[in-house]
């Protein structure tokens, strides 16, 4: 066990799975002699070499689609982008090719391939830079979708993605890269499709994952403060989805908040609304609120930006409204 | 558009309220939370809010007229807006036996060419379910269902009064009214020669509960009956030392306060008759809410007074007294007549020897107090005079069995008896 940022965690995945099997290609802009825009691929061109790790144009739809053909022809690629802002270029190559490839041919040709990038907001990159997409690609059957929030999780869910027979999405997050935590030695791996509870509570389940981890724990401590007790559940991945770890948390508490970075309409909570409505409708005391991002583009000023993101005080207020304990509008 | 007033159900168990009086008049200004009539139900005079800002339009229903729960009985628009007057109101909602007037209705079969001469769409009946409608969560409704609580009777804490968790988990409490024997005197003039043979006077609110609510206990639950006669010498001389000692200082003790306070400890004791029947379950209390019957005009009620174990006589004098100076005013809110472990009625101020009260459901207990009146008792070879007062505890033998209840009734004989033992 060692400590280490969620972007060794990632680069320490890589290079494992690497090691173990030589189909293993990393290709993306910078990743090889600048050694990844966000150093998660730093050391891997000096081991491994420009043959499998492969600096690729500024030319996301093209370099999906040798990803693509890659994986089609028995390589294992890992296909890198800058962030997944940039990757809306290529989701032809993903949505079209990657999620398609094995229906379409009957069975017949695995598409093993890793699309990994940040996904989501950073601080003041402004609307076109401040997109989480985990909605879009988790709506697309054909896929699997991860979003991990702890450098454990990442390194785990990377190396699940890699060894997947299946096209894979990696949700990173730029304000996750640097967070440190307890990552196992060598053979770590977190199955796809596993949620897990961070902290346990028993009034209300806040629902997150990725970066609104942070935020529902920190929404946690101050609701502990008010002495309300949140079960913080970190679903991991996004399709599939842990229906069967969500149901049981809310069955214990009683209520539910969802938590997502994306924008509300259609979202990941939309679904997650879905599934405890209808699967755990018996055991809701109180409609299922959601914090979303504001439904506007994101606003470049500091406090604006500040203003339209999920937060910790935006859970508790959502939190109190489950459990009736402001007082009652008149209906 | 205008926007309904509605009867409201003002009290967990009304059906139908009395307009007592127009607080607001048509064309008043009205706020959202003003009050704009008071309304007699079941259990108190309540008063009815404005759920919207405006004008009072139209009053549809008169004073002293009784209205369905879930009736438009007004209407809150801007000045001059027109309202309709489709029978909506007052009395009976008739559900409008679905006029599909098709000509009004169709969905426009094409465009017309002059949209504005179509009649207007007749205005839908006023839905009088939504107001009786008992909103609860999902959980809430599947607590109540397990538990045998009836939604109706309780009191919903979330927005709009939806019932959730923690009010079916606090406990339904059937609302109040026990005890036949406490009723007081009726309201009605003595009896007089006159040129009329009778005078059939309608049933109040009050009174309709109660018979409802009296059937719905001696029918069901199946009662007996322990008396036992207790010696008040110390609780009087201990009652005149007290009274003494505050001298002036107000808030003197009475028999009843002791008795209340004695019922309450002696529980603590007996959780066994501190209890509720609750069809498959049975709740013992650890808490302690003592019931006190309270004749009002034309009716009785039992306010309650909460944790009496833990209150001096001093707080239960006080608190007795300021409950039922409000059930006579009827402005007891209904937290303050629900929720009773066990009830008391004392009929001693009108020289009842020994009576039997009818248990108030889902209590399982409940004393019937008599006069305390000096008696010719045995002591050894001679005989005294002593102050005696008889007490029966009526029991629900689904709950309660005659030896459980006669260790309780023997604890509060011996308190009475020895008030010291108050202080234990």
């Amino acid at each position: 066990m060692a400590t280490l940022t969620y972007r060794d965690a990632l680069n320490q995945a890589l290079r494992e799975e690497m090691q173990r099997d030589p189909n293993v290609v990393l290709m993306g802009e910078e990743v090889g002699v600048y050694q990844g825009a966000y150093k998660v691929s730093r050391g891997l061109l000096e081991e491994f070499g420009p043959k499998r790790v492969v600096d690729t144009p500024i030319a996301e739809l093209g370099f999906a689609g040798i990803g693509v053909g890659a994986a089609m022809g028995g390589l294992r690629p890992v296909v890198e982008f800058m962030t997944w802002n940039f990757a809306l270029l290529a989701l032809d190559q993903i949505v079209n090719s990657a999620a398609k490839m094995l229906y379409m041919s009957g069975g017949q040709i695995n598409m093993p391939i890793v699309f990994r990038g940040p996904n989501g907001a950073a601080l003041q990159l402004s609307s076109q830079h401040s997109q989480a997409w985990e909605s879009w690609l988790a709506h697309i059957p054909g896929l699997k979708v991860v979003a991990p929030a702890t450098p454990a999780d990442a390194k785990g869910l990377l190396k699940s993605a890699i060894r997947d027979n299946n096209p894979v999405i990696v949700l990173e997050g730029e304000m996750l890269y640097n967070i440190k935590g307890d990552v196992p030695d060598g053979e770590h791996v977190v199955p796809i499709g596993k949620a897990e509870i961070k902290r346990e509570g028993s009034d209300v389940t806040l629902v997150c994952h990725s970066k609104t981890l942070p935020v529902a724990l920190k929404a946690a401590d101050q609701l502990a403060e008010q002495n309300v007790s949140a079960e913080v559940l970190d679903l991991r991945s996004l399709r599939p989805i842990d229906e069967s770890a969500i149901l049981e948390s809310v069955r214990k508490t009683n209520r539910a908040v969802v938590v997502e970075e994306g924008w509300p309409h259609a979202g990941i909570g939309a679904q997650l609304v879905d599934i405890i409505q209808r699967d755990a409708f018996d055991d809701l005391d109180a409609p299922v609120q959601r914090v979303t991002q504001a439904d506007v583009p994101m606003p470049y000023n500091k406090l604006l930006e500040r203003a339209a993101k999920a937060s910790p005080e935006k859970v508790v207020a959502a939190v109190r409204r489950v459990l009736y304990l402001d007082p009652s509008p008149q209906p | 558009m205008a926007t309904k007033v509605h009867m409201e159900a003002l009290s967990p168990t009304m059906e139908e309220g009395r307009l007592v009086k127009w607080t607001k008049h048509e064309g008043d200004a009205v706020k959202s939370g003003e009050t704009l009539a008071e309304v007699e139900t079941d259990k108190a005079v309540m008063e009815l809010v404005a759920r919207a800002d405006g004008q009072l339009l139209k009053v549809m229903v008169q004073e002293g007229s009784t209205v369905p729960v879930g009736n438009v009985v007004a209407w809150i628009g801007k000045p001059g807006e027109k309202v309709d007057g489709d029978g909506a109101g007052a009395p009976a909602p008739t559900p409008a036996p679905a006029k599909p007037a098709a000509s009004e209705k169709a969905p426009a079969p094409a465009p017309k060419a002059t949209p504005q001469a179509a009649p207007p769409p007749s205005q839908a009946p006023a839905a009088p379910a939504d107001a009786t409608r008992v909103k609860a969560s999902p959980l809430a409704r599947r607590i109540a269902k397990e538990s045998g609580v009836d939604l109706k009777l309780v009191q919903g804490s979330g927005p709009g009064g939806r019932v959730v968790k923690r009010d079916v988990e606090g406990a339904p409490a059937p609302a109040t009214a026990p005890t036949a024997a406490a009723a007081a005197p009726r309201p009605t003039r003595d009896v007089r020669r006159t040129d009329v043979p009778y005078e059939d006077v309608p049933l109040t609110q009050i009174r309709k509960t109660i018979a409802k609510r009296l059937a719905a206990s001696l029918g069901p639950v199946p009662h007996f009956f322990l008396t036992t006669d207790i010696d008040m010498e110390r609780a009087a001389e201990a009652r005149e030392a007290l009274n003494k000692q505050l001298g002036d200082a107000g808030g003197k003790v009475s028999f009843n306060d002791i008795i209340i306070k004695a019922v309450a400890l002696a529980l603590v004791q007996h959780r066994a008759c501190n209890a509720w029947f609750q069809e498959d379950h049975i709740r013992y209390w650890n808490e302690v809410h003592i019931g006190m019957a309270v004749a009002i005009e034309d009716g009785l009620i039992t306010p309650v007074i909460r944790n009496a174990d833990l209150k001096s006589l001093r707080e239960i004098g006080a608190e007795a007294r300021e409950l039922a100076n409000r059930a006579r005013n009827r402005r007891l809110k209904p937290e303050e007549y629900t929720g009773a472990t066990f009830s008391v009625s004392n009929l001693g101020m009108f020289e009842i020897e020994h009576f039997t009260a009818v248990i108030n459901p889902p209590e399982a207990g409940i004393v019937a107090i008599g006069s305390i009146a000096p008696r010719a008792v045995p002591d050894g070879e001679r005989i005294v005079v002593r102050r005696r007062m008889r007490i029966t505890m009526s029991c629900d033998h689904r709950v309660i069995d005659g030896a459980t209840g006669a260790a309780f009734l023997r604890t509060l004989k011996q308190m009475l008896e020895n008030p010291l033992a108050m202080l234990l």
